[in-house]
């Protein structure tokens, strides 16, 4: 039976991974990260969960730990945040090309300097040419589910996946999240034994030097199936539809029904996002707001589709690419809606860095800023909410 | 340059992960193109103590039928660690390509 309960999002992650009968967890301790891989520590220790658990001295050997236990054909889990993600950084172009089904979870923090364990997104986006498929979630409830879908899209794509959810805001806040029922979610996920890749029964090299012969089509394979996974992420997340009732696809457009202005936000802003966009509209402003939940693969039809006759977009970066054209979601916006016929014109923002609340008023700001961009144009990036 | 002696396969066709499923397939790796320089054994010098053989860092000293040392060029990348470690003086390393 599904049950509900009051949990924070690292917990709704633990229960997920517990579900899911993992096979192995690695993980070195890091705020916020901490209490997923606690929380998995006691089930083990009193049995609730039959799986090793190594601890490791850093991230660097709990994602090389994941990787070598993932050939094995071993379901594997690991949960990290920040400093600890870019400890692990060569590793997970590693495992993408390894093509090794590693399921973590990264608990959105700053990277320092200087150090702050609060959250924003520069951990992840400093990983996104890693060849991970990224996924972003909003609430406990979705960061439960989507740690359950993510080992599905893992196992059927061959890659790793990245289950992204904000330090703080989602990691320790306590909301009721709906447990899906065991029997269920093992029917989902079924315990199959992958394929053991590093059997002495037949020869199977892995870690090869890929000479200038070989590199290119063995590094082509993993930029192939991740192409290849968009198909598969809808498909799955179909059937967890048709199986729990709940679906989240790739985006989640909201007012945007006559809008001539949109945002466009990744993460647990989206809430307050939408109850901005609600405020305005009654005030007569045509506002409205686009969330991304997969980020790699980059949703680019369903973007250009949500984004059909709209005037302007204000793409909300919490992040940066100092030096760079622009932060690394206007950049992916940018380069997506660069060839539309009438595409809209394309406001950049960064807020709500190192954990600096993102207020009502600064929504606001950016709201107006977008609709000032779709009657006069875009202008250059607005550092929302910076001291001078 | 070619250095690879078979037929090169196409991304479809290469097992998944950076995998080799094929042992010893290093053999089809060919660096004669690295070489500046190769190991010429005179062999009314050698005494076939075998020393070159041992040293060869890449295993491209091969005995013949006769009991004779000869040199694989396939493999030999011309360091002239052979030429170095032979006592009798019967190894000597030839430019090559001039």
């Amino acid at each position: 039976m599904a049950r509900r309960v009051g949990i924070s999002g690292n917990y709704a992650v633990a229960y997920a991974v517990k579900m899911a009968d993992v096979d192995m967890i690695a993980a070195y301790p890091i705020t916020p990260q901490t209490t997923i891989v606690e929380k998995l520590s006691e089930f083990v220790a009193n049995g609730e969960l039959d799986a090793s658990y190594m601890n490791v001295e850093s991230e660097h050997s709990a994602m090389s730990a994941c990787v070598g236990a993932s050939l094995t054909g071993a379901r594997v889990f690991t949960a990290t945040s920040s400093q600890g993600l870019a400890l692990m950084h060569e590793i997970l172009f590693m495992a993408s090309a390894l093509r090794t089904p590693i399921v973590m979870a990264n608990v959105n923090r700053a990277l320092s300097a200087p150090l702050n364990i609060w959250n924003d997104h520069s951990d992840a986006m400093a990983q996104r040419d890693a060849g991970c498929i990224q996924l972003w979630v909003r609430s406990a409830q979705e960061a439960f589910d989507t740690t359950i879908e993510a080992f599905k899209i893992a196992e059927e794509t061959r890659l790793p996946v990245m289950v992204n959810l904000d330090g703080f805001i989602l990691s320790h806040m306590y909301e009721p999240v709906e447990l899906a029922d065991e029997d269920e979610v093992r029917k989902f996920i079924p315990s199959r034994p992958l394929e053991n890749r590093v059997s002495t029964k037949k020869a199977h090299a892995v870690g090869v030097v890929g000479p200038p012969e070989y590199y290119y089509e063995m590094k082509y394979q993993a930029i192939d199936a991740i192409e290849k996974s968009r198909l598969k992420i809808k498909e799955i997340d179909k059937e967890f539809n048709s199986r729990f009732g709940k679906s989240y696809g790739e985006i989640e457009a909201y007012g945007m029904d006559g809008a001539e202005a949109a945002l466009i936000v990744m993460g647990s802003i989206f809430g307050s996002a939408k109850e901005v966009a609600n405020s305005l509209r009654e005030e007569g402003k045509k506002v409205g707001v686009i969330s991304l939940r997969l980020f790699r693969p980059f949703p680019i039809q369903e973007i250009r589709r949500a984004v059909e006759g709209i005037k302007a977009v204000g793409v909300v970066d919490r992040a940066t690419a100092p030096g760079g054209v622009g932060n690394p979601l206007y950049n992916e916006i940018a380069a997506a809606l660069y060839d539309m016929p009438e595409r809209p014109a394309i406001q950049g923002f960064v807020a709500g860095l190192g954990g600096r609340d993102i207020r009502q008023d600064d929504f606001r700001l950016m709201y107006s800023a977008t609709e000032k961009a779709a009657r006069e144009g875009a202008g250059r990036c607005i550092y929302v909410g910076l001291r001078e | 340059m070619k250095c690879v002696k078979t037929t090169l396969k196409g991304w479809k066709e290469i097992p998944e992960g950076c995998a080799i499923t094929e042992p010893g397939s290093s053999v089809n790796f060919d660096v004669t193109a690295w070489r500046t320089s190769s190991p010429v054994i005179d062999q009314n010098k050698c005494t076939k103590c075998g020393m070159c053989f041992l040293y060869c860092p890449d295993s491209a000293i091969e005995i013949d039928e006769a009991g004779n040392y000869r040199v694989n060029l396939s493999y030999c990348k011309g360091c002239g660690i052979c030429a170095k470690g032979c006592a009798p003086k019967a190894i000597t390393m030839v430019k090559e390509g001039h």
